[in-house]
C-alpha cells in the first residue's frame, strides 16, 4: 500500500488548492452560471417544444456541462507556474503523478460537483422525467471527472502557450468523445426503455482508464513543458 | 469491365458527377500536396542561404 | 550494415534523398494499375452501380489516415523512449499526410453518401471516426505551431499523439455503438457491396500505392526538416552552398 507520506502529499496538494479556489470564488461561479447560460441558449435557438428539448436535452447538458468544465482547465497549472511554486512541486522529491492527481482531485471537486447540483434543475427545463435526472446525475458523476483527468493532460501540454485555453479544448474534445456518447447515450437509453447499464459501465470502464493513463502522461507533460 | 464508349466511362452509369468529383478532388489533393512540398523546401533553402550570409559576414 | 548510423539526421538526409525516386516511382506505376483494375477490371455493382467505384479511393485513404496516425505515434513514442531527434522529425513529416488522407476519406465518404443515401453527410460509424481522427490531426499540428521551443515542441506533440492513439480504438468503438443504437445497420458506409476478389484487388494495390506515396512524401518532408534543424552544421552549410 502506499505509504502514508504520499497520502499526505496528495491531501496537501488537495488542500491547497480547494483554499485557494475558496479565496477567488468569482472564477468559480462564473463556471457555474456558463453551464446554465448555455444549456438555456439551446431552447432559444431550437424552439421550446417540451418533446423536443426532452429528446435533446440529455446531448446539450452534457455538452453544456464538458464546455464549463473545460473553461476552468487552463488554469489547472496556470496560476501556480506563473508565481514559480508549480516548478518548485515538479523538482521536489514528491511524485508529479501525485501532483497532478491531487489537482485534478480538487478540479473535479470545484469544478465538476458543482454541476451534478445544477443539472437537475436544468434537467426540469428540458422537460427530462425524474429517472432520466437520476440517470444523467449518475452519467455525470461518471463523467466530470474524466474530464478533469483528460484535461490536466491538455493543461500541462499547453503550459503557459498563447491562446492556449482554446488549444485544450481543441487537443481534449476529441478524446472526450466517448465519455460524451456513453454518457449523454445513458439518459437516452432510460428514456427509450432500453435502460442504461451498459452504457454506465462503459463509461465507468473509461473512467478507470483516464484514471490510470491520464495521471502518468499529464505528469510528463509537466515535465516537458517546464524544462 | 467493358465499357461500351468513352462517353459511357465518363458517364459512369448516371454517377459520373460523384465518381469524378471523388478521384478529381483526391487527385487536387495529391498534386497540391506535392507542389507544396517542393515550395516549402525552395523557400526553405532560400531562407536558409540568407541567414547564413547574414552569420557569416 | 549498423542501421543506428541512420539515426544520425546527416546519413539519414543521403540516404533519403536515394530512397524517394524509388517509392515515388512505386507509387505512381501502383497507382496506375490500381487505377486500370478499378475501372476496366472490376464489373459493376449490382445495387450501387458505378457509383461504388468510389471505395477504391475511399478505403484506402482511410486505412493510411489510420495507420499514418499509428506510425507517427510509433515514432513519438520512441522519440521520448530513446531522445532521437530524427523520430520526431519523422512524426512531423508525416502529420500532414495523415491529415491529406483524412480528409480525402471525408470527402469520398460524403461524395458516395450522397448517391447512395441521399445526404451529402452521413453520421455513419466510419465518417465520424473519420471526422474524431481529423480534429486529433489538427489538434497535433496545432500544437506543435503553438510551441516555439522545438525540443518541447517534439515531445509535447508527441505525448498527445499517443494518448490519442490509446484513445483512437475507444473513440472508432463508442462511435460504432453510437451508430448502431440510432440509425441501425441501414444507413452504413461499411456495408460496402459484397468483395468480388477484383473489388478488393484494386483497393488493395491502391492502398500500396498511397503506402508508397506516404513513404516518398514523408522523406522529402523530413529532409527540409532535417536541414532546417541541422543548419549550424558543416554538412548542411556545405549542401546549402552548393544550391542557387
Amino acid at each position: 500500500m502506499a505509504e502514508p507520506s504520499m497520502h499526505r502529499f496528495l491531501l496537501a496538494v488537495l488542500r491547497r488548492d480547494l483554499t485557494l479556489a475558496a479565496r477567488r470564488r468569482g472564477d468559480w461561479l462564473i463556471a457555474q452560471f456558463f453551464f446554465v447560460m448555455v444549456a438555456s441558449l439551446f431552447p432559444l435557438g431550437v424552439g421550446p417544444e417540451p418533446e423536443m428539448l426532452a429528446r435533446i436535452g440529455p446531448g446539450v447538458l452534457w455538452v453544456a456541462a464538458t464546455l464549463a468544465s473545460l473553461l476552468s482547465l487552463s488554469r489547472l497549472f496556470a496560476d501556480d507556474h506563473r508565481d514559480g511554486s508549480l516548478e518548485h512541486m515538479v523538482l521536489s522529491p514528491e511524485p508529479t503523478v501525485l501532483l497532478v492527481l491531487g489537482k485534478s482531485l480538487a478540479h473535479w471537486l470545484i469544478y465538476g460537483i458543482p454541476l451534478l447540483l445544477i443539472a437537475p434543475i436544468l434537467g426540469l427545463q428540458f422537460n427530462l422525467t425524474w429517472a432520466a435526472i437520476l440517470t444523467l446525475e449518475i452519467s455525470l458523476l461518471l463523467g466530470t471527472p474524466i474530464l478533469s483527468l483528460l484535461g490536466s493532460v491538455g493543461a500541462a501540454l499547453t503550459l503557459g502557450l498563447r491562446g492556449g485555453g482554446v488549444l485544450l479544448t481543441l487537443l481534449i474534445l476529441p478524446l472526450y468523445v466517448p465519455a460524451l456518447i456513453f454518457g449523454a447515450g445513458a439518459v437516452d437509453g432510460v428514456m427509450a426503455g432500453t435502460g442504461a447499464e451498459a452504457h454506465l459501465s462503459l463509461l465507468g470502464a473509461f473512467l478507470v482508464l483516464s484514471l490510470l493513463i491520464s495521471p502518468w502522461i499529464a505528469a510528463a507533460a509537466l515535465r516537458v513543458s517546464l524544462e | 469491365m467493358e465499357w461500351a464508349s468513352w462517353a459511357e466511362f465518363w458517364n459512369m452509369g448516371g454517377y459520373g458527377f460523384y465518381v469524378w468529383g471523388s478521384y478529381g478532388v483526391t487527385a487536387v489533393c495529391v498534386v497540391v500536396e506535392v507542389m507544396w512540398l517542393k515550395q516549402a523546401a525552395a523557400d526553405s533553402r532560400r531562407r536558409l542561404k540568407r541567414m547564413q550570409s547574414w552569420e557569416e559576414q | 550494415m549498423n542501421l543506428y548510423t541512420y539515426a544520425s539526421p546527416a546519413t539519414f538526409y543521403h540516404l533519403a534523398g536515394r530512397l524517394i525516386p524509388w517509392f515515388a516511382w512505386a507509387a505512381g506505376l501502383l497507382t496506375v494499375w490500381g487505377l486500370y483494375v478499378s475501372f476496366f477490371l472490376a464489373p459493376t455493382d449490382f445495387q450501387q452501380g458505378e457509383a461504388y467505384r468510389i471505395i477504391f479511393i475511399h478505403v484506402p485513404a482511410a486505412w493510411m489516415s489510420m495507420f499514418i496516425y499509428l506510425v507517427m505515434a510509433f515514432w513519438g513514442a520512441i522519440g521520448l523512449a530513446f531522445n532521437t531527434r530524427l523520430s520526431f522529425m519523422l512524426a512531423r513529416a508525416l502529420a500532414p499526410t495523415g491529415a491529406m488522407f483524412t480528409f480525402v476519406a471525408l470527402w469520398t465518404g460524403a461524395w458516395w453518401g450522397k448517391p447512395m443515401w441521399g445526404a451529402w453527410w452521413v453520421w455513419d460509424a466510419r465518417l465520424t471516426s473519420e471526422l474524431i481522427l481529423l480534429f486529433l490531426y489538427v489538434g497535433i499540428i496545432a500544437l506543435w505551431a503553438a510551441i516555439d521551443d522545438i525540443r518541447r515542441s517534439d515531445r509535447a506533440g508527441a505525448l498527445l499523439t499517443l494518448i490519442g492513439a490509446i484513445n483512437v480504438p475507444i473513440i472508432y468503438f463508442s462511435v460504432k455503438w453510437w451508430n448502431t443504437l440510432h440509425q441501425g445497420a441501414s444507413v452504413s458506409l461499411t456495408k460496402a457491396p459484397s468483395m468480388a476478389a477484383l473489388m478488393l484487388q484494386g483497393m488493395l494495390i491502391l492502398a500500396f500505392a498511397a503506402w508508397f506515396y506516404t513513404i516518398a512524401v514523408a522523406l522529402a518532408r523530413v529532409r527540409r526538416i532535417i536541414l532546417e534543424r541541422e543548419r549550424h552544421t558543416e554538412w548542411a552549410k556545405a549542401i546549402l552552398a552548393e544550391t542557387h
